[in-house]
Parts: structure tokens; sequence; C-alpha cells
């Protein structure tokens, strides 16, 4: 290898990433072979190892999304995502947060309707998996609330808990994906609640009406206002149901009695 | 002799890349690994299994911390919240070595996943050392810096890389981490010699020797063209290399890195009973 240090030669990385993430521009001049010859093939290492780490990322991120859209048009897809949507930080684990956004977006995915959502189950699953760790409160703490008292409780959850709401049967489209002998879906609007009752996120289908009750809750309304905002979401709204489920997924951290 | 406690406190022994899939055959029977590595970044989510599967880890093993994502070569500034979390991994794990890549990674706030190549120059080398003193002061802590597979040179190229590296030692006070399966690419690549590669290296700077299995291509002139991938076994030529090395470093803490179609345990721990054996001929070498 010859040095030839002429300006013509001098390649900086803005240079160097364009023609990375776009084949049709030409390889930098500067990039050669052992005998000073044009670095050609050898540069695609880069492009391609970019380009396939990337989309790793996101089929791993995109389990269910994958199986959904096949792996090879699962494959395609997040070539033209990584290159409008590179990651913005080496964070991988967090590699796609737009990705959900981006599917909604493309025309030539509007006949599934329900792709954007199931990648949004999907990416709050990935978030609930590295949520802070939080000790959650013994269940029979509530009972020792007298119920008028409890009306007029505050709560708070783990960081790790997530509610989702979709007009479509995300939940049951993720199950028949994800667990052998899940019943098909049906159509249908469906709300899901992600715990972590210990390192394993869990999707879990929330009634009628619970979303809107942990959405008031999170926002700091009393387990009694919140029950009003759930009524006025659902005619029935079952809040033992409810309560249940954010207990048995160690989702509270705190009650906050009226004093 | 410098003393290498100033940049790593990692058992002369063979250690293995960790991977979660293999926890609970680490913790039942280690077999010949004495320490474990991990990617930094895969550690900076806020909690969940990862972190609590390191605390453990911890208190069996000793740890080395090995960035993938800081960018060191970039012409850019770091990124201060990149080097937030970093630090806080560190204060908070307190690893027995810190290690990173002489290579870049993000550009204008994208980053590429890759460990990309760095031009040999004056600036490089100015940029590089200014990276690694930000590093250090933060951390407060010398790191050490793995020399990159190559699969091109650069025309403006002014230095050699034993030079560059031992430059930026020299500079900052940093030790280096000698990937000699890395050497063995870029040698067959761009058509040096290994051995006179490691020849030239400045043998006493370095901390830590990984060492990994590759995938071979070809170039536009079907010349071989080898692909760091991490994929498979470490290969006889490397192991030679690795010999060749070690017979005149000296004992140092060896890494078994295999990030890509990770093995079953038993698989990988061969891999290390390996390195195990290399040692132990030094050793004897070094008792005679």
């Amino acid at each position: 290898m010859t040095t030839d240090t002429s300006p013509a030669n001098a390649v900086n990385q803005a240079a160097f990433t364009r023609a990375m993430m776009d084949a049709s521009i030409t390889t930098p001049q500067g990039l050669r072979d052992s005998q000073n010859r044009p670095a050609g093939r050898r540069f695609n290492v880069y492009r391609n190892n970019v380009a396939v780490s990337l989309t790793d990322a996101l089929l791993q991120a995109f389990p269910v999304v994958t199986k959904l859209l096949s792996e090879e048009n699962m494959k395609g897809l997040a070539g033209i995502f990584l290159r409008a949507h590179p990651p913005q930080s080496p964070l991988m684990m967090f590699y796609g947060a737009e990705f959900p956004d981006f599917i909604a977006q493309m025309e030539q995915l509007s006949h599934l309707g329900y792709l954007a959502d199931v990648a949004r189950l999907e990416q709050h699953m990935r978030r609930a998996y590295h949520a802070a760790d939080a000790t959650p409160i013994d269940p029979d703490a509530l009972g020792s609330i007298a119920p008028e008292d409890l009306m007029q409780t505050r709560v708070s959850f783990t960081p790790a808990m997530q509610v989702i709401r979709s007009p479509w049967p995300i939940f049951d489209i993720w199950r028949f994906n994800m667990e052998q002998d899940a019943p098909k879906p049906q159509a249908g609007a469906q709300d899901v609640l992600i715990t972590r009752p210990e390192f394993d996120p869990t999707p879990q289908l929330l009634p009628v009406g619970g979303a809107a009750w942990i959405t008031a809750l999170t926002g700091g309304k009393t387990i009694g206002e919140a029950f009003e905002v759930a009524n006025q979401d659902a005619d029935n709204f079952d809040l033992s149901t409810t309560l249940a489920l954010l207990l048995q997924g160690n989702t509270l951290t705190a009650l906050h009695r009226k004093d | 002799m410098l003393d290498k406690s100033t940049f790593t406190h990692l058992p002369q022994t063979p250690g293995v890349g960790y991977k979660p899939q293999h926890f609970n055959d680490i913790i039942s029977d280690p077999g010949s690994v004495g320490w474990l590595e991990v990617h930094a970044e895969n550690y900076m989510g806020d909690g969940g299994r990862p972190l609590a599967q390191l605390r453990h880890l911890a208190e069996e093993f000793p740890m080395s911390v090995h960035g993938v994502g800081l960018s060191i070569g970039g012409e850019g500034p770091l990124d201060g919240d990149h080097l937030a979390r970093l630090k806080h991994l560190v204060d908070w794990l307190n690893p027995a070595s810190f290690s990173e890549h002489l290579a870049w990674s993000t550009h204008d706030s994208a980053f590429y996943n890759d460990l990309l190549p760095l031009p040999y120059t004056d600036a490089t080398l100015a940029r590089v050392c200014a990276h690694i003193n930000q590093v250090q002061d933060l951390l407060g802590r010398k790191m050490l810096l793995e020399n990159p597979s190559s699969y091109l040179a650069f025309a403006e190229s002014t230095w050699s890389e034993p030079e560059f590296l031992n430059e930026v030692a020299r500079r900052t006070g940093c030790g280096l981490l000698l990937d000699v399966n890395n050497v063995f690419v870029s040698a067959t690549n761009l058509d040096f010699s290994p051995q006179g590669y490691i020849d030239a290296y400045p043998l006493d700077l370095v901390g830590e020797i990984h060492l990994g299995g590759h995938d071979e291509d070809h170039d536009d002139h079907g010349k071989p063209l080898l692909i760091d991938s991490h994929g498979r076994a470490v290969v006889d030529p490397v192991w030679a290399l690795l010999d060749y090395t070690l017979e005149r470093s000296g004992p140092l803490p060896l890494l078994v890195e295999w990030d890509n179609d990770v093995p079953d345990w038993p698989t990988l721990e061969r891999e290390a009973a390996r390195a195990a054996s290399a040692l132990d001929r030094v050793l004897v070498e070094v008792a005679k």
C-alpha cells in the first residue's frame, strides 16, 4: 500500500457513510486494496454489515410482525426503514421505536391495518423488558383499606407496566403467532395490559373500560375518579377483574391513601 | 516492565464473551472459564433480567466491560449521553477492565452498529487521543484500545497500524487489547505478515488478547477476503498466531468471542479450554 495524501484521496466520514448507505454512490476513491487498486467489493463488507446487523435487530424486536409479513418481506421493509431511520443511539435494545409509525404510513401496507398496532405491542414488550425494577406492594394491603376509603386512594405503577389500546384484535393476533393452540383472532377492538411479574413481560387482554381506568390512574386520578372515567368509556367496566390483573402482574408499587 | 495493573485487573486465564443463554451453565460449572466479558451497550437499560444477571455474575467472576458504541474515532464529539451511561455502568460494576475499539460508528447523530475503519493520519491520531483522554478522565481509569479487522486501506494513511496504536498508548497512557484474529484477518486482506505485525506491536502494553472466528469471502480479483464475523470456532492459523504472540508477551488474559450463531456452552467452553492449554504452554516456558 503506497501512501498518497493528495486531497482527492481524503475520505471523510460523511462521504463514507453516504456511500455505505446508498449502493448507487461510488465507493470513495481514497479506499484501496493492498495493491493500490480501488476497494471495490471490499467496501461492500461495511454496507453489508450495517444493513444486516440493523435488519437483524428489527427482526429480533418484532417477531410477530415478521411472521405476519414473512421474513423476506420484513427484511425488505427493514432495509427501507434502516435507511430512513438509522439508530440515534448505540442502545440497539431500543432500536425501532419509530417502526410502528413507519408501518402506519406505508401505503403498501394499508391493507394490513392492524400491523402498526401489533408492532406497537411488541415495542412496548421490549420497553417493559428493560424497564427499571420496582418493589410491588403486598396484595393484602388493599384489603386493609375500607371500601369507601379505597375509592379515594391513588396508586403508583411499576415502570414496566404498559397499556396499549387498539381498534384491532392485537392481543389475539399476538397470541396466535406466539403460542401453540391459541384461538384464531376474531374481529374487534382489544386493549392490552403488559405486566412484568418478574423478568418476562406478559401481555394480557384487558376487560372493556380497563385501559381507560388504568390510564386515568396513571394520570393521578383516585380509584373512584378513574372508575367514573372507565364507566364513561364502557358500559360494563369490571373493576375487580382489572384490579386483579394489576395485582397478579406485580404492577402496583404504592397506595396513596387520603389523609 | 510496565505495571499492567494501571489498565487491567483481569486474571491471566481464559474468559469468554458472555451470552445470556449460557447463564445457568456458567453458574453451575464454568470449566476453564475464569472471567467474563460483556458488551457495555447491552447493559444500559434501566433494569430487568440483563442487569440482574450481570449483578449475579459480577459476584462470582472478574468482569470486563467491552464497549462497541463509543465511536472513539468519530470526527464529531463523543456522545455525551452515551458517556454518561457508560460512566454509570462502570461506576456501578467496577469491572476489572474497560476496553473499546480503534474505530468509529456514529456520524451526524446516526449510529451504524458496525466498527468502521480509520485512516492512520496525524489528524486521526490527535482526535483519537483527545477522545481517549476524555473517556479516561471521565471514568477515572485507563482503558484498553483494540486493533480492528481491516477489509481495505486508506491511500492517505501515513502510519502503520502497530505504530499508530503504540503512539496512541504512549500519548494517552491507555493499554492495548490485541485481537489476534483481527491481525490474521487484516494480514490476509491487506497482504502483510501477521507475525511481522506482532513483532512490530508493543506487546508490553497489551492488557488482554481476543480470539474469534471469521468468515471467508473474496474480493473483485478473486483474492481471499476474510470477514470478522465472530460466528464460528477460532481457526488453527489464529491459534498458531496466539502461540507466537504469547511466546513473546508471556501469559495474558485471553478472551474467546463468539457473538453470532452462538454455540451451546460445552462447545464454547472447549474453545476456552484450548486457550487455557496455550497459556499453560507459556507458563511452562516461563518456569524453565
